[in-house]
Parts: structure tokens; C-alpha cells; sequence
């Protein structure tokens, strides 16, 4: 049975309607109008003059071999943030299920990153790990490894992969706390009587039922690796070294603001739209389909 | 209660403090100077807002010099931007090519009926900032050039003589050698890879960076960056770097810090570091020439500037203008001038202010201080140690670097690295060209 509210004006809903219509308009639709519209037109930084270029920021952008190496980092980064993330966040909402004394005071310290902006996270974990002056820096290099993200292209990604992941953990955290304690009880109990071992339950019961989870909360944090990680490498890497940080979004951020050259950065972002349109339709047919609500 | 009514109070003499500014033309001044040189670019401004009362300087910092730039150029396109800009001098070329975005200093001060001599300004530091016509279009403000700095007490522990710095990179690999022997963690660091080893490499030993006068002689430059002799150069890094001589700090002044703090016994960064390396450091250090490579003939040759100056911009009022002209006057003063270059290490940008300074007998008294304006001066300027200029050079100069730390790291040979380099910034050369046909 579906409930219906009549309205009897068939213009008060879009009255209603029309505040966040123009807030999408202005700050959305707009904006990304315009950068589809830089996209194709040749410009000098001040925009003082700018001429169609057709196809030509496209062209040099897949000729450009630091834009091709960027989908690869985007393609690992996003890849090592996501599983990474998930894996530690089930296993600790697991841990955490069956804590029964001082609950409340583990689910708390385990929420608490989420409150924590990347940009902050970022600066955090980039303190802590500073080739000159960090404390687990300084660690590594009582136990003889050489440590300088400034330059080592994979103790960077390391960096900004464990700040991302650590920034993420509590949201993936609660959402699989949620889920494991849809579970019901019985289930899990049955397969007991029937001797399954814990791990055994976990695998064949809990993990299956977990399964909507952990899809939904892979699409969210490759999402979020794909653009909200952009604090934390700022506050980092910035990128580097050689680009080996450099994510697509960062590459949009550095060749546009930094080097203002908007024809390529807005190609760019065109592309980066593509991808993200992509992503979210392919990904919404397949939870539609295995997903039963 | 008490809380509140203290708070009326505060909001009301705070309105009443800033009454009286609001008859004055304000002038937004943004800037990139950070730490002891903050405090100076504030003094600056405090000072010419005591000497008179018709306008009030007011200088904000908008972050490190690439971000600042953004910030004014975005500024200009949303119609609100700041009257002075500080650029940086890869900036340069941008903003000479955006007429009717810029106001030319020479414009400014011709209108302003204020007095200006573009000749009482030393050659090799205005002639940056003059176009090819001879007119001056920015005001020179903070320049640099990059030295060699050694830790004295580090020299003395190795068993060095601390008073010979290595002159070459010869001598300079021999003593790398004894201070790592000595237990020096971090021998050797630099700050600002690409000014220091490749742009200002290039001058030193008399080479071009890229053709038409390193850019100077119009936009349809090309870079030359993968010759021998600058591949042989990023080798020899690489090669320190994997003995564990070299430790790469980043792309800005990371390394600066890292001398000062004693971590690392060498570093060549901008002149401009020796006022933080003179408050900061709790040991004996000199200043010094670069080394060079002796192969190279006629090396050493004169080493070019780095540093920023003061851009205006335009679609102002003429009453912030004729504002902005007098502080452009006040600045140019020989004792201003002459307490800026001896407090910063940035050279002295007017002939009156280097007079003073060596009238005073301050390079005497504190010996180091003048190895800069000497390095500027070591041999009459060339087609390739005159100075650059090229379209984008942000985006230049972030490609070379990325391409250095791919050759230290071992990613790639200096070859292919260098190449890339070349490659890559003969790119964003083309696309500057395109875009700004008429400059």
C-alpha cells in the first residue's frame, strides 16, 4: 500500500522543490557547466583571451605520460584504501561484537576518527612519520631502515595510504557493527550446536550475510579514496615524490590551481566525471541485482 | 552580566578604533614571506602607515609563493584582487604576458609624478623584471641567489680544515666521504632542486637552459636541459645519493631546517636562509660559492637571482594607485633598502642601498654576508647566465623536479630522466605559446 499526498496546485511542489533546485543549480550544475565548457577552449591564465581548442587539451592530456602514470596510482591507491580499509574495519567490529564489558567506551574510541577532518588526519599521520622529526621515523631508523617519503616513491604511498585508511576506519567500523548485530542469534547458535567452529561460523554465516555491507562500503570508500582523500595528500605528499601520489583529482588540483593551466585541468575533471558517472551506474545495476532488501 | 556588558565594551572601542581608518585608501599587499622575513614585510608596512596618513598598507600572507599567485590570479578573475602581488620569479613570464591584468610599475610611477630612476636599481637583478623595450614592469623586492653553507663544528669533527670549503664537485665528493667516515648521518642536502642544480647549474658553468636567451628573447623557446654536461651533473647526484652523501629534502626549503638543526653538515639553498640559519643554528657555519664541475670550461661563470617582486594590478581606483606608487617610493629607500638586505641575505636590489652596505663596513664584520652579490657579480652575465624566462614555469619547474627525484630515487637513468625533463617542458612551452600569441 502506497501513500499519497495530493497537492492541489501543481505548482506549490515545485515551489518547494525550487531552494535546493537552485542551490543544486548554482553550486553544481553551474560550476561543472563551466568546466566542461573550459574543457574545450585554449585560455592564458588570466582569462584575458580564450579561443575554441576542439579536441586539443584531450589529445595532450593522453599524450602527457605523468596523466597515464596518475591512473595507475589512482588504480592502486584507491584499490590498497578500500580493501585495506574494509578488511581492518571487519575485523575490528567483529572484536568489538563480542566485547561485553566497557562496549560503549571501545565503540567510542573506535568512532572518533570520523571526526577528524583528512586534512587534519594528513597532518597527523605526516608529523608522526616525518623523515626529520618523527617519532615513528625516528623509530624506523633505530631498527636501520632508511626512512624518506620525501623521496622513496613506496614509503609515500604507504604514508598516505595508512593516513586515508586510519581516517575512514570508524565509518566502515559502524556500519559493519550495525550489520553483525542484524544477525540473528539463532543462526549462529544452530551452526554451534551443529559444531562449527567460530571461524567456520564467521565464514559461512556471518560473512554471507555481511555481504550487502561490505558491497555497499566498498562503493562508499572507493568514492572516498577517489576525492576525499585530496586533505590528505595535500598535507603530505603533495603528490609526490615524481608523482607517485599523485591521484587524478590531485593532478586536476595541481595542474589547475597551482599551475593554472585551466584548459588541461578542466579536460580533466571532464574525464574524472565520465569515470565517476561510470562508476555509480555500473555499480547501482549490480547492488539492484544481488541485493535483496 | 559582567561578561556581557565587557563584551559591548570591546565592540564598541574596537568600532571606534577603526573609525578613523576609514578615511584612509586601504592597500591590500599579499606576500609569501614567512617566519623572521614576516616580521620584516610587517615592519615594512607599519612603517610607511606611520609616515603618513592618507593610506594604510595592509599586508596578509596567502600562503607559500605558487599558492599566492593562484590566489591573485583567481582573485583578478572573480574582480576583486589585491593592489601588490608579491610573484616569484618563475612566475614571471605569466605575468608579463597578461596586459591589462597588470599595471607596469614603470605606468605606475610616470602617473604618480612621484620621482623613479629604473637605473638606481642594480642591472642584474631589474633587468629580470624589464621587458624588451627597457620598461620596468614590476617592482624588484626580494631577491636571492643560491649559496653553498657549511657546518663548520661537523668540518672540525671529520678532521677537515673548517675554514677550506670543497670548491669543486671533486673536492666536494672527497669531503663527503670523510664526513660520512666521521658519522654524519646527513651529509650533504639542497633546497629547491631545480633552481639550484639545473637553472642555476646551467648560469654557473655557462650553459643554456633553454634557446632565445634562456626565453628572454620571446616565447617560442626551447628547453636544453638534456645536454651532457647536465645529465653528467643529476649522475653525480644520483651517485651521492645512493653512497648515502645526498639526502633529498624536498622541493622548497625543507633542507634549510635541516641544516640549521645540525642534521646535515652541507646545503646549498638561497642566500636568503641565513637569517633563519643565524638565529637557529647552535654552531660555526660559512658561506660560500657553489662548487662547480672543473671539466666544464670557463666555469665558473656568474650565478643568476631567484626570489620575487612586487606586482600591481590592474582595474584599481588612481587614488590607490598614487597609494601604491608612494609605497613602491618609501621601499626604495637606500637605509630600508640597505637594513632589508643585511638582515635577510637577499642581495641588495638598489646601487644606493649596496653602497651603503659596503660604506658601512658590515661585510667586513660579518664575513659570509656579501659571497652572494659577489657569486651575481663573478663574471659579466652571458646570453645564459643573463637571467630566464619561460611561459608556465611553475608547471616547468614542477616537471623538472619530479623528473630529478625520479633519477635519485632510481627510478630512471639521469639520461631518461633529463630527457623526460626536456620533453615534458618543452610541452607546457608550447601550450604557453599558444594561448599568449600576442605577448
Amino acid at each position: 500500500m502506497e501513500k499519497r499526498v495530493v497537492l492541489r496546485s501543481p505548482w506549490l511542489p515545485y515551489l518547494l522543490v525550487a531552494p535546493q533546485l537552485a542551490i543544486t543549480v548554482i553550486f553544481f550544475f553551474w560550476p561543472a557547466g563551466q568546466a566542461l565548457w573550459f574543457a574545450f577552449l585554449r585560455q592564458d591564465a588570466f582569462g584575458l583571451s580564450a579561443e575554441f581548442a576542439g579536441l586539443d587539451n584531450f589529445r595532450d592530456l593522453f599524450n602527457d605520460s605523468a596523466y597515464l602514470a596518475s591512473f595507475q596510482v589512482t588504480a592502486v591507491f584507491s584499490l590498497l584504501v578500500a580493501v585495506g580499509g574494509i578488511v581492518l574495519a571487519l575485523l575490528l567490529a567483529v572484536m568489538a561484537d563480542r566485547v561485553i564489558r566497557g562496549a560503549l567506551a571501545y565503540r567510542t574510541l573506535l568512532i572518533w576518527p570520523y571526526a577528524v577532518a583528512p586534512a587534519v588526519a594528513g597532518v597527523l599521520w605526516g608529523f608522526l612519520f616525518a623523515p626529520s622529526i618523527g617519532i615513528l621515523s625516528y623509530l624506523m631508523k633505530q631498527m636501520g631502515i632508511d626512512w624518506n617519503w620525501v623521496l622513496n616513491s613506496g614509503q609515500a604511498m604507504t604514508l598516505v595510504v595508512i593516513a586515508s585508511i586510519w581516517k575512514q576506519i570508524s565509518y566502515n567500523f559502524l556500519f559493519f557493527l550495525a550489520g553483525l548485530q542484524s544477525i540473528p542469534r539463532s543462526l549462529i547458535e544452530a551452526a554451534a550446536i551443529d559444531g562449527a567452529r567460530p571461524f567456520r561460523r564467521f565464514w559461512t554465516i556471518v560473512f554471507p550475510l555481511l555481504s550487502p555491507t561490505t558491497f555497499f562500503l566498498l562503493v562508499v570508500n572507493i568514492v572516498y579514496a577517489f576525492f576525499d582523500t585530496f586533505g590528505v595528500i595535500d598535507a603530505t605528499t603533495q603528490g609526490g615524490p615524481s608523482g607517485a601520489t599523485q591521484i587524478l583529482v590531485y593532478k586536476v588540483y595541481e595542474d589547475g590551481v597551482k599551475s593554472a593551466d585551466l584548459g588541461g585541468s578542466s579536460a580533466q575533471s571532464a574525464i574524472l566525471m565520465l569515470i565517476v558517472i561510470t562508476l555509480t551506474v555500473v555499480q547501482f545495476r549490480f547492488v539492484e541485482r544481488r541485493v535483496n532488501y | 552580566m559582567k561578561l556581557k556588558s565587557i563584551a559591548l565594551a570591546a565592540t564598541a572601542s574596537a568600532l571606534w578604533a577603526t573609525l578613523p581608518a576609514q578615511a584612509q585608501t586601504e592597500i591590500q599587499w599579499w606576500h609569501s614571506m614567512t617566519g623572521a622575513l614576516g616580521d620584516r614585510v610587517n615592519e615594512f608596512a607599519n612603517g610607511f602607515n606611520a609616515s603618513q596618513k592618507d593610506y594604510k598598507v595592509v599586508p596578509v600572507y596567502k600562503g607559500a609563493y605558487p599558492e599566492s599567485m593562484t590566489a591573485a590570479i583567481a582573485a583578478y578573475r572573480a574582480g576583486n584582487a589585491p593592489h601588490i602581488v608579491q610573484v616569484f620569479e618563475v612566475g614571471t613570464a605569466t605575468m608579463m604576458s597578461a596586459k591589462g591584468a597588470i599595471k607596469p610599475v614603470y605606468v605606475l610611477m610616470k602617473e604618480s609624478g612621484l620621482k623613479f630612476d629604473p637605473k638606481a636599481y642594480v642591472s642584474a637583478v631589474a633587468g629580470y623584471y624589464t621587458d624588451s623595450k627597457g620598461n620596468m614592469l614590476s617592482m624588484p623586492f626580494n631577491s636571492s641567489t643560491p649559496v653553498f653553507y657549511i657546518n663548520k663544528d661537523a668540518f672540525k669533527k671529520a678532521g677537515l680544515d673548517p675554514n677550506v670549503a670543497p670548491k669543486t664537485w671533486k673536492e666536494f665528493a672527497a669531503v663527503a666521504g670523510k664526513l660520512k667516515a666521521s658519522g654524519q648521518d646527513c651529509v650533504y642536502t639542497t633546497g629547491w632542486p631545480s633552481w639550484v642544480h639545473v637553472e642555476n647549474f646551467s648560469a654557473w658553468h655557462n650553459l643554456p637552459i633553454g634557446t632565445l636567451e634562456n626565453g628572454i628573447g620571446g616565447v617560442n623557446t626551447e628547453f636544453k636541459i638534456n645536454s651532457p654536461a647536465h645529465v653528467a651533473h643529476i649522475e653525480l647526484l644520483a651517485g651521492f645519493a645512493k653512497n648515502g652523501w645526498f639526502t633529498y629534502a624536498g622541493r622548497r626549503n625543507e633542507a634549510e631546517a635541516k641544516f640549521f638543526s645540525g642534521e646535515c653538515a652541507m646545503l646549498t639553498s638561497s642566500s636568503a636562509a641565513q637569517a633563519n640559519i643565524r638565529k637557529n643554528a647552535k654552531f660555526d657555519f660559512s658561506v660560500n660559492f657553489l662548487p662547480y664541475n672543473d671539466s666544464i670550461k670557463g666555469a665558473p661563470q656568474n650565478s643568476i637571482i631567484g626570489g620575487a617582486s612586487l606586482w600591481v594590478l590592474g582595474g584599481k581606483k588612481p587614488a590607490e594607485y598614487k597609494g601604491v606608487a608612494q609605497f613602491f617610493n618609501y621601499l626604495s629607500q637606500p637605509e630600508l633598502q640597505a637594513k632589508w638586505h643585511q638582515e635577510t641575505g637577499y642581495v641588495p636590489i638598489t646601487n644606493a642601498a649596496a653602497e651603503l652596505t659596503k660604506a658601512s663596513g658590515y661585510y667586513e664584520k660579518n664575513p659570509g654576508t656579501d659571497v652572494a652579490v659577489k657569486q651575481l657579480n663573478n663574471k659579466p652575465p652571458t646570453a645564459n647566465s643573463k637571467g630566464l624566462r619561460f611561459g608556465n614555469f611553475v608547471q616547468g619547474r614542477t616537471v623538472i623536479e619530479e623528473e630529478i627525484e625520479a633519477a635519485l630515487a632510481g627510478k630512471k637513468s639521469a639520461q631518461q630522466a633529463m630527457d623526460d625533463a626536456t620533453a615534458r617542458g618543452n610541452d607546457i612551452l608550447r601550450k604557453f605559446a599558444a594561448a599568449n600569441k600576442g605577448g
